[in-house]
């Protein structure tokens, strides 16, 4: 697929390093663009009702994921945390089943069963949205391992946190990954916050891609807000542990434009803190940068614009049309393999 | 057919499954070099090699959710637990994400992974070491819980088990590993789910799992010389459960006692006593009496352990208590 693929840059191979052409960097922009706009759109539902649970958004982490996913291939394997929306985006999956599982409907990636947390896409390979702190972590490191198992070619990317990095299963996964010459890429979104904690308040190491030496793992840490160096970077890693099956963590460092959540309303931020951080908005400066280069003006940006945000909405209006998953849909993914016993009792009925 | 123990039962059986599928390998800690902690995987380093017999750092978390992944992927891991206690150290990893997997993300990715692990007292290693914690795994829908209590079921269950889509929690028994029995030379997988009526009898219902059924079976044969005629249940399966075989043989009997190796307050056998009142409540002629661990951290002082544990006296005490509260003789 040529560069200009808008949907997924993520399934073209391109040479890397050099400055990208034109029309990729609009194929950039339009994602993040997307992944912008389905944010904001997602955000209005959730205040609509439309969306339960917790609802955690990638505001600010749009060339970050852009730039990792134009460095994955279609055959790697990705597990991310529960603020994973805009992966779905920028793996390839429509809109329109993304914003239906966030719905809950019975169209959406997970069928209704995930909720935001918990995107799944067996065809693009995004092998889950993960909603406990870290868990995804073990879980990635052994899909490496069975890629290595198999002596296969693919390579597993495993996003977190950057509060990610102090539990259990970061060192475990990370001291495993290296004894076993695992092909995983694990990426830390470095965001400068858990919900509320500050990564200095958490992490002795705040350095965090350097806690990547006490597992003899390289590590690198890469501006987030630039979509390119991101993608460099990724691309770097991934290679490498496409070719020498060596583990590798990739640090990125990004705003977290709003909240922790949709529901948080981050009083913990001062007044100048957040007047600051709609200047460090890295959308608008690449939108900026690419007008001032000639390479998208104001006018094709607004049209851009326009046709994102009609996505967006077909995607809302779908997601509004779709059905809820039918009751007598309850017990049908309880067991892989069926089993005499298997309780189908709804809360009121007697167990004989 | 041969007997063996049930320590070789499950080394025949984890060998037999990897030479019949490549997608079979083991993971745990000392599994390979070391051969075990309990020996069951002797020799098998030697003849697999390190790809498929594993040694992990000591990580349990971090090792059962790597089995959890590699499954995603559809092979067949089959992670090996020193013993029980440890494995609440991945209670993250099987509670939330290996019994979630299949049906959070819409039945799209099953995890056909095995959890091999031994509980068990008596072996005077104190307090942390001496649990049962089955119940922990039981309570949790998306799990299997297996606990055979001779070497023919834990070779049938374990191959039932590495060959079902859905994570199993293999529980093994400590003071099993010795114990002999015959197994056939063609060993068919067990149906999942599925209790037995190990001895039939008609005047009272024994219902055990693991090691307390291998002491049920025993009281059985002890009470018959006194004229009781006593019908073991052996529950195998301790997820799904079968109330049916159950509540049938309670139906029969008109009374039951349960004997578990875990802690009496909430514990297994207070769902199965659950169970029996529901499902049999007209046909019986005594309260469900429960003999079970005293409920205390287990001790390692040896006659405090032999007092906290459930034994065949303290089995054929509560039987005895049963039958004449039914007023029949
Ligand atoms: C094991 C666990 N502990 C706590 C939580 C609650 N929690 C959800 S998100 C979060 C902060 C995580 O921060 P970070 O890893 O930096 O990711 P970010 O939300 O910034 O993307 C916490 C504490 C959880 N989901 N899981
Ligand atoms: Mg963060």
């Amino acid at each position: 697929m040529a560069d200009t693929d808008t949907r997924s840059p993520a399934r073209s191979r391109r040479t890397r390093k050099s400055r990208p052409r034109p029309e990729t960097l609009v194929a950039y922009y339009r994602q993040m663009l997307l992944i912008r706009r389905f944010e904001e759109r997602a955000a209005r539902a959730y205040t609509e009702a439309k969306i339960g649970g917790y609802c955690h958004l990638n505001l600010g982490e749009e060339p970050t994921i852009t730039g990792l996913m134009a460095a994955l291939d279609p055959r790697d394997y990705l597990f991310t945390n529960y603020r994973e929306h805009g992966y779905a985006l920028a793996r390839g999956i429509e809109a329109r089943r993304v914003m239906a599982e966030l719905y809950g409907r019975s169209t959406g990636v997970s069928k209704g069963w995930g909720g935001s947390m918990h995107l799944f896409d067996t065809g693009s390979r995004l092998l889950g949205g993960y909603g406990i702190v870290g868990g995804q972590l073990p879980l990635a490191t052994g899909a490496a391992l069975a890629i290595s198992y198999r002596g296969g070619d693919e390579v597993v990317m495993c996003q977190m946190g950057d509060g990610t990095t102090n539990i259990g299963a970061f060192h475990e996964s990370l001291n495993m990954a290296t004894l076993w010459d695992l092909p995983i890429v694990f990426v830390v979104i470095n965001n400068g916050l858990g919900m509320g904690t500050t990564v200095d308040h958490s992490s002795a190491e705040p350095e965090l891609y350097r806690r990547a030496a006490a597992y003899r793992m390289e590590g690198a840490r890469v501006d987030g807000t630039d979509a390119v160096a991101v993608r460099d970077a990724a691309h770097a890693a991934v290679e490498r542990a496409r070719s020498e099956q060596k583990p590798f963590l990739l640090e990125t460092t990004s705003p977290r434009l709003r909240g922790h959540s949709v529901v948080d309303p981050a009083r913990y931020r001062t007044a100048e803190e957040k007047e600051a951080l709609k200047a460090a908005d890295p959308l608008a400066r690449f939108a900026l940068e690419l007008e001032e280069s000639g390479v998208l003006d104001a006018e094709a940006r607004e049209k851009l614009d326009a046709e994102v945000k009609a996505e967006v909405d077909d995607a809302a209006a779908f997601a509004d049309d779709s059905p809820h998953p039918d009751v007598s849909t309850l017990f049908d993914y309880t067991y892989a393999t069926p089993v005499p016993g298997e309780s189908r009792r709804l809360p009121a009925d007697p167990v004989f | 057919m041969a007997t063996v123990t049930y320590r070789q039962a499950l080394r025949d059986t984890l060998r037999a499954e990897m030479l019949r599928d490549e997608d079979v390998f083991l993971m745990g800690e000392e599994i390979g070099v070391f051969e075990g902690s309990y020996k069951i995987t002797e020799g098998l380093l030697k003849e697999f090699g390190p790809r498929r017999v594993r040694d992990t750092p000591i990580a349990e978390e971090g090792f059962v959710g790597a089995a959890i992944g590699a499954a995603m992927l559809g092979l067949r891991p089959v992670v090996e637990i020193m013993t029980i206690n440890f494995s609440l150290l991945a209670l993250d990893q099987i509670v939330n994400h290996a019994a979630k997997i299949y049906g959070m993300f819409g039945g799209q990715c099953s995890v056909p992974m095995v959890i091999r692990t031994p509980g068990g007292g008596g072996q005077q290693l104190g307090a942390t070491h001496s649990q049962n914690v089955e119940l922990f795994y039981s309570f949790i829908p998306g799990l299997k819980v297996l606990a055979p209590s001779t070497p023919a079921e834990a070779s049938a269950m374990l191959k039932a088990a590495i060959r079902d889509d859905d994570p199993v929690l293999f529980l093994e028994n400590l003071a099993l590993y010795n114990t002999k029995g015959e197994v056939p030379d063609e060993v068919a997988p067990a149906e999942i789910g599925r209790a037995a009526v190990t001895r039939e009898g008609a005047d009272i219902t024994l219902i055990a799992y693991s090691r307390m059924a291998r002491v049920a079976a025993e009281v059985a044969e002890k009470l018959a010389a006194d004229g009781v005629s006593a019908e073991v249940v052996d529950l195998r399966s301790l997820r799904p459960l079968d109330r049916e075989t159950i509540v049938a043989s309670v139906r029969r009997t008109g009374c039951a006692v349960i004997a578990e190796d875990d802690w009496l307050t909430y514990g297994i056998g207070a769902e199965i006593a659950a169970t029996i009142q529901e499902g049999a409540f007209d046909w019986l002629d005594a309260p469900v009496r429960r003999v079970a661990m005293a409920e205390v951290p287990l001790p390692y002082s040896k006659p405090l352990e032999l007092a906290a544990l459930p034994s065949a006296e303290s089995l054929v005490t509560a039987v005895r208590d049963t039958l004449a509260a039914t007023g029949r003789r």
